[in-house]
């Protein structure tokens, strides 16, 4: 539509100059036609392999199950679409705690990631110079490999075997009396696990926008706020705290939203009797092979990430104006 | 103020050592002699040989190269065209729509994106008559539609914080908009292209999720094979891929952060030359 009316723009302005196919194809190039292409690109291809393939998600969700390849059947008689699936996610037990305990996992991680990302990032802003540099490199280099092999290296120590295990068990038989002195630690296969390995998964998440938006922070509030009597907590209390609520969000939701659709993670050391959501769209796929059910569980999984998902686009292109501004 | 407090920097050594322990452990285990992937049974490199030999490990890896080549360059030029579109074209119809077009398949669950794209392809199979068989096509343009999107947050970003007065300066120069684009903002915004295809092309080589749903039999790619035999326990074959993988990555990422870096600090020292030369 719009290339059209370009176009036709374009042949009016034209009508001056010498006239050839060549020409007014450059031309058109020349005035509007880049940026059309420049747009449209990437436009029609997010459009034909991202929002159309997630239709076809919401309409299989009103299918049902069939016998057929592939395994769906839409009903024959209006209105012809069926919500028993989207019924039975509120109806069955085992979605309604598969979404609980997505929400449970993934917030306590999301916490554990605060509790433990705040003051790493801190920390950082403190050094100077290279140190800075190393260490920012320090908590990105995990990000950059596999994270598949992060997850696995966990397998490896969280094993009744490991000598991280033993470890852990000798340091806590310390702690109890010897009649309650444990052999292991029960660690594998179980949410412990999972909220474990995604505190270490999805920590740079955290400490990098905590991070950026710490580095911006004016220092010399800071020296007012102790040139007028406060203590070093009441200054992080009253001025840093504060000021670094945007990274907070940001980063928390970077944290929960993955965290809360995770796969990976719940199906190699999770609790195979209290799931996650995202290994019971996967099982539900791949295992039941029921179409149909999967996709509607999932729909309701994006509608669970609706706001957070909002959240995080209002605040991101809020920074994007913020740094605009500043430039 | 106390600029060193001993809680924040205790906080960073517990945190280096979470990060790091496990992944050292691992290293240090691909060295094990013994069968048992966690027990100590003395110093040997066998199993690095074994990888060597492997060819359905060399097949998986050489297929998820060739994907995460192919995958990052197209999801480059893509995402490099939308974070322009974003940042410079700000008002066409359906900006606002796009861009949260664009945000969506960062923050979406891969379970989800991975769903969806099996379903767009065997409705097109259906449709079309393409894709006949799922594999190598199907993994990358999945590969491109969720890689493209990191892109054009770095290239937009980059844009954003860039200095509007070098393209106007052209303009008055007498560049035409797209010669400005060509001439003047591609070359500034190079390094963030770079850096947009280093982080498209290590996604693509680690996916699993969005890979599983959209391959077919005879497409097994890396972390797909690693995967199925993670699935089935620990074993010191897989350790020894594991570090053999992350030493790769890890010399390629200190390599080229440190390579931007330097065309960085060049970039600086130029412009710095030139503005002494104009005083």
């Amino acid at each position: 539509m719009e290339g059209s009316r370009t176009l036709a723009a374009d042949t009016d302005t034209t009508g001056l100059l010498p006239r050839g196919a060549g020409y007014s194809l450059r031309n058109w190039f020349n005035r509007r036609g880049w940026r059309n292409i420049i747009i449209a690109s990437p436009y029609v291809w997010l459009l034909a392999f991202f929002l159309l393939p997630f239709l076809i998600v919401i309409a299989m969700s009103l299918a049902t199950r069939a016998g057929t390849s592939p395994p769906f059947a839409f009903a024959d008689t209006w209105p012809y679409v069926d919500f028993g699936n989207i019924a039975r996610l509120f109806e069955d037990p085992v979605y309604v705690r598969a979404y609980l305990t997505s929400i449970y996992n993934a917030g306590i991680a999301t916490a554990l990631c605060l509790l433990l990302g705040y003051p790493m990032a801190l920390a950082i802003t403190r050094v100077r110079g290279t140190w800075r540099n190393i260490f920012l490199l320090l908590v990105i280099l995990p990000f950059w490999t596999s994270f598949l092999l992060r997850v696995y290296a966990w397998i490896g120590l969280m094993g009744a075997n490991s000598w991280f295990n033993k470890f852990l068990t000798a340091f806590i038989n310390v702690l109890v009396p010897a009649d309650m002195a444990l052999r292991s630690i029960p660690m594998m296969n179980t949410n412990f696990a999972v909220v474990l390995v995604m505190v270490y998964s999805y920590l740079p998440f955290m400490i990098l926008p905590l991070y950026a938006n710490l580095e911006r922070l004016d220092g010399t509030l800071n020296e007012a706020a102790m040139d007028l009597g406060s203590k070093p907590w009441q200054v992080f209390r009253d001025v840093t705290l504060p000021l670094s609520l945007p990274g907070i969000i940001a980063g928390g939701l970077l944290v929960f939203i993955p965290a809360s659709g995770e796969v990976i993670i719940p199906s190699l050391v999770g609790d195979a009797s209290d799931p996650m959501i995202g290994r019971v769209i996967n099982d539900e796929f791949s295992a039941a092979r029921d179409w149909p059910m999967a996709s509607a569980v999932a729909v309701a999984l994006l509608f669970m990430l609706v706001v957070p998902m909002m959240l995080y686009h209002r605040f991101e292109s809020r920074a994007q104006a913020g740094s605009e501004v500043k430039s | 103020m106390n600029r060193h407090p001993l809680f924040l920097f205790s906080c960073l050594c517990f945190g280096f050592a979470f990060f790091y322990i496990p992944i050292l452990s691992m290293i240090f285990f691909s060295f094990n002699k013994s069968r048992l992937a966690t027990v100590w049974g003395g110093f040997s490199i066998q199993w690095y040989g074994k990888l060597l030999s492997d060819g359905q490990i060399i097949k998986a890896a050489v297929l998820s190269l060739e994907i995460a080549l192919l995958s990052a360059t197209f999801a480059t030029i893509l995402g490099t065209m939308a974070g322009i579109s974003l940042a410079r074209f700000k008002r066409f119809r359906g900006s606002t729509f796009f861009s949260g077009l664009v945000t969506a398949p960062l923050v979406m669950p891969e379970v989800i994106t991975g769903i969806s794209s099996l379903m767009l392809f065997i409705f097109m199979a259906q449709w079309i008559g393409w894709p006949g068989q799922r594999g190598f096509t199907t993994i990358t343009i999945a590969h491109i539609t969720f890689s493209m999107t990191y892109v054009a947050t770095i290239v937009q970003s980059r844009l954003s914080s860039m200095d509007l007065s070098i393209e106007e300066a052209a303009m008055d120069l007498g560049s035409k908009p797209w010669q400005v684009l060509k001439d003047v903002t591609l070359p500034i915004i190079f390094p963030a292209i770079l850096s947009g295809w280093l982080l498209a092309f290590t996604i693509s080589l680690d996916d699993v999720v969005i890979t599983s749903f959209t391959t077919g039999p005879g497409a097994t790619t890396l972390p797909i094979l690693i995967w199925s035999k993670v699935r089935l326990g620990v074993t010191p074959d897989i350790n020894a891929l594991a570090t053999l993988i992350i030493v790769v990555v890890g010399l390629g990422v200190a390599l080229a952060g440190y390579l931007m870096y330097r065309v960085e600090k060049q970039r600086q020292r130029d412009m710095q030359i030139a503005v002494a030369a104009n005083q």
